[in-house]
């Protein structure tokens, strides 16, 4: 029994009661707190595509949870998370199935089991920072942690795979693990025996924890016990129905018979309803959130290198190294950004040169240019003035030449006519 | 399935021996009979037994503080509530002792049990508030106390390796007594409640009602609301909280009749052939447990069999958080709403700084 919050020390006596006092409603008023606020319950299914998942939850819950099959063509795992608010009486359960898809259907599995853990500890660490929060609202949560994980063994008949002893060494300390062969009705009654000692003895040998039914409250250690000893349970899910004598029941029906899913003859399947839902669901909420959240977070500030300080120390150990922290990183960002500062001017004084040169470069051109301009217009012009050099001695000597010209014809002429007179004379 | 409801016991405080515990429930049994409406039953609704049981398997805690000036009948008022000498009364003090000169705190634990239900009851004295002649700033050592409590808690909550059960010694109520002056309240009082109706549930209480007649003790009573309401004092059932229609209406039902007038004892009388727990005087016998005599049961009832749970839930989710959100503002200097974790931005200016994550 719980004794740590009713531990006598010297003050604290027993009395007995003069007459009804009346807080023996207390657990009421704490039920009826729950319930108007509504529970949540969150599964993990892991298990190969196919091995019948959605169908056992469709069958645990009554309901047909919508879904399609998937393929075997996933790349990787991936996992699928869908919510449903269920109704009983005056009880609302927010559930929430988580499915692992593809798993079992690569060629290389080695990574298999990283997306699960992955989850699992999203899920923790959500938490976890809603609980660091200054202002936080952690009695309107809605919890995503996983309550239960029901691993889906294959019915091969002979062993765990590998991939199942690896998967499930890796999730028991972060979640319950409630092991289950599923399909069960493809093994006959005495291979099933064999098959469960097989599975229990090597899940002990490679030390996998599964989750224990708890057996110290005595209203639910008895049964917790002759259940244990059922387990894995081997469970067969179905919801179609079939007449059986005068009543309907869930079934699948063969050619050689009808496995009925509540005989208890037939499969384990009212076993696992029992244990999951119906008595142990609020010690698997509880083991969640004080074992494996525990663990988590205390691994998880432990790695962020928090450490308790000795129970005297006045401030919080949380805040002090927080303080410390804040500071180691406001001086690591005042570095940087010194060096980004620095860099920047460094840049700019590049840019800077870069420029200037640039301008002097231009600037150059600039001068050479016009100078080419201005000795080209020389040039020009000199050769202008030697062209009209030339043509003013052009002119002369045209001018000149026609002068000769007239000159000479004007000779010419008179030569002619003395040629000519000559001539005539000659004639005569 | 087991009774929901606790069982409603006559008023009369009879001198049983402590009732026998309720038949424990057997594991919820399958639904008999062929229904086929049936064959849709899951067994959700199991989880409320689930919890139950585990409720009551680790038992509950419960501070309780009473404040007022001595010979109000504080403590007569406690073990009248708990039917049983939870409280050492003053009368039972030396005459050499005197008054103590400043405020002191004195917490006594109890474990009672009834109907299976274990817990640990806590009340904790205030004697030497309000005797002095000179009261100023009395209230501060009990607010102190309070949020020592809260302290307390805030740092095995922070712890790398918690407990698993914290042990709770926060007050949640505080009983406050005002005296039965028939004017209006007295400044000492209303100085208390506006300091610490933001620490801790105050159920304010008129002590010795046996003083008043009805229609001045409706007529005080009114007064008081008044002056409480001008004066800003949220006393609980606090309206902020109210969470639905439903809550709203049943708690305006209760702060319309508070502060409840009481009596207390310890003593009993045969009255009409029954005993009851009575005060008795020269002109009648008081009945503590009549409603027509005093309001002592209603403050019973209210305080133990319908609020206990919220009294705790209201300073664990309020109060608590609320001192919480205050130290660790001031502690840090961080903006309220941001987490501790990694995604903090320390208020570097201007030149964007890189997410820590």
């Amino acid at each position: 029994m719980e004794e740590q919050g009713l531990k006598q020390n010297e003050e604290l006596r027993n009395l007995s009661l003069s007459g009804h006092v009346g807080f023996d409603s207390l657990p009421d008023q704490l039920v009826n707190k729950s319930t108007s606020q509504g529970f949540c319950f969150n599964i993990l299914c892991v298990g190969e595509t196919g091995i019948g998942k959605s169908t056992l939850m469709d069958t645990l819950f009554n309901t047909k949870f919508e879904s399609d099959p998937a393929t075997h063509n996933e790349p990787g795992v991936r996992l699928k998370a869908r919510s449903y608010e269920l109704q009983e009486s005056n009880v609302r359960l927010k559930l929430t199935i988580v499915d692992t898809v593809g798993f079992g259907d690569q060629i290389n599995k080695d990574d298999s089991y990283k997306p699960i853990v992955e989850y699992i500890d999203a899920q923790f660490e959500a938490y976890l920072q809603e609980e660091l929060k200054i202002k936080r609202s952690l009695f309107n949560y809605h919890d995503t942690r996983i309550h239960a994980c029901l691993y889906f063994i294959a019915p091969t008949g002979h062993s765990l795979k590998s991939l199942d002893l690896v998967t499930m060494k890796k999730l028991d300390s972060k979640v319950n693990i409630i092991p289950i062969i599923a399909k069960a009705d493809t093994i006959a009654k005495n291979e099933l025996h064999k098959f469960k000692s097989k599975i229990m003895s090597e899940l002990v040998s490679n030390g996998v924890q599964i989750y224990q039914f708890p057996t110290d409250e005595e209203t639910v250690a008895e049964i917790n016990a002759t259940m244990s000893v059922h387990l894995p349970f081997a469970v067969v899910g179905s919801t179609e129905e079939v007449k059986i004598g005068n009543k309907m029941a869930k079934a699948r029906q063969y050619p050689w018979g009808v496995v009925q899913v509540e005989n208890e003859n037939h499969c384990d399947f009212v076993k696992l309803r029992e244990m999951l839902i119906r008595v142990n669901m609020e010690d698997l909420r509880e083991q969640t959130h004080t074992r494996h959240y525990e663990l988590y977070r205390r691994c998880k500030l432990e790695e962020m290198g928090f450490k308790d300080t000795d129970p005297d120390s006045k401030p919080f150990s949380l805040q002090e190294t927080y303080e410390a922290k804040r500071n180691e990183f406001l001086g690591e960002l005042q570095k940087k950004e010194e060096e980004m500062r620095q860099m920047f001017v460094m840049r700019v004084k590049e840019k800077e040169a870069e420029l200037k040169e640039a301008e002097k470069e231009l600037h150059e051109k600039f001068d050479l240019l016009k100078r080419t301009h201005q000795e080209e217009k020389k040039k020009v012009e000199d050769k202008k003035k030697e062209l009209e050099e030339e043509v003013n001695n052009f002119q002369k000597k045209k001018a000149a030449a026609q002068l000769l010209q007239s000159q000479a014809q004007q000779s010419g002429a008179q030569q002619t006519k003395k040629d000519k007179d000559k001539k005539n004379a000659s004639f005569t | 399935m087991s009774k929901g409801l606790p069982e409603t016991r006559t008023d009369a405080a009879m001198s049983e021996l402590v009732p026998e515990p309720r038949p424990k429930p057997a594991v919820p049994m399958k639904p008999i009979g062929i229904n086929p409406n049936l064959l849709g039953y899951i067994g959700i609704d199991t989880i409320i037994e689930q919890m139950r049981k585990k409720t009551m398997k680790t038992g509950f805690d419960f501070n309780i503080m009473v404040v007022g000036q001595s010979g109000l009948g504080k403590s007569t008022l406690v073990n009248t509530l708990f039917k049983s000498q939870v409280s050492r009364k003053a009368s039972s003090w030396n005459r050499e002792e005197k008054i103590p000169k400043t405020v002191e705190i004195k917490a006594i634990g109890h474990v009672i049990e009834e109907g299976g239900v274990k817990m640990k009851l806590t009340v904790i004295d205030t004697p030497g508030f309000g005797d002095q002649i000179n009261n100023e700033n009395c209230w501060e050592p009990i607010e102190k106390y309070i949020n020592e409590q809260y302290e307390k808690f805030l740092k095995e909550e922070v712890n790398i390796a918690r407990k698993k059960r914290i042990p709770d010694t926060r007050v949640h109520c505080c009983l406050y007594f005002i005296s039965p002056t028939g004017h209006s309240l007295r400044p000492l009082d209303l100085e208390f409640m506006k300091h610490l109706s933001k620490v801790v549930n105050i159920i304010p209480v008129i002590a010795k009602a046996d003083t008043m007649t009805l229609e001045e003790k409706s007529e005080f009573k009114q007064r008081v609301r008044k002056e409480l309401e001008v004066n800003g004092i949220e006393f609980y059932p606090q309206k902020e909280f109210d969470e639905d229609l439903e809550d709203k209406t049943e708690n305006d039902k209760i702060r319309e009749s508070m502060p409840f007038a009481v009596v207390g004892s310890d003593k009993e009388y045969q009255v009409n052939g029954k005993r009851v727990l009575g005060r008795k005087t020269p002109w009648g016998i008081i009945e503590v447990e009549n409603l027509n005599h005093c309001e002592f049961a209603l403050l019973r009832d209210f305080v133990i069999r319908t609020h206990l749970q919220d009294l705790k839930e209201v300073t664990h989710n309020i109060h608590y958080e609320t001192y919480r959100a205050k130290r660790l503002n001031d502690n840090g200097g961080l903006p309220p709403g941001e987490g501790l974790l990694g995604t903090v931005l320390p208020p570097v200016p201007a030149t964007p700084c890189p997410t820590a994550e």
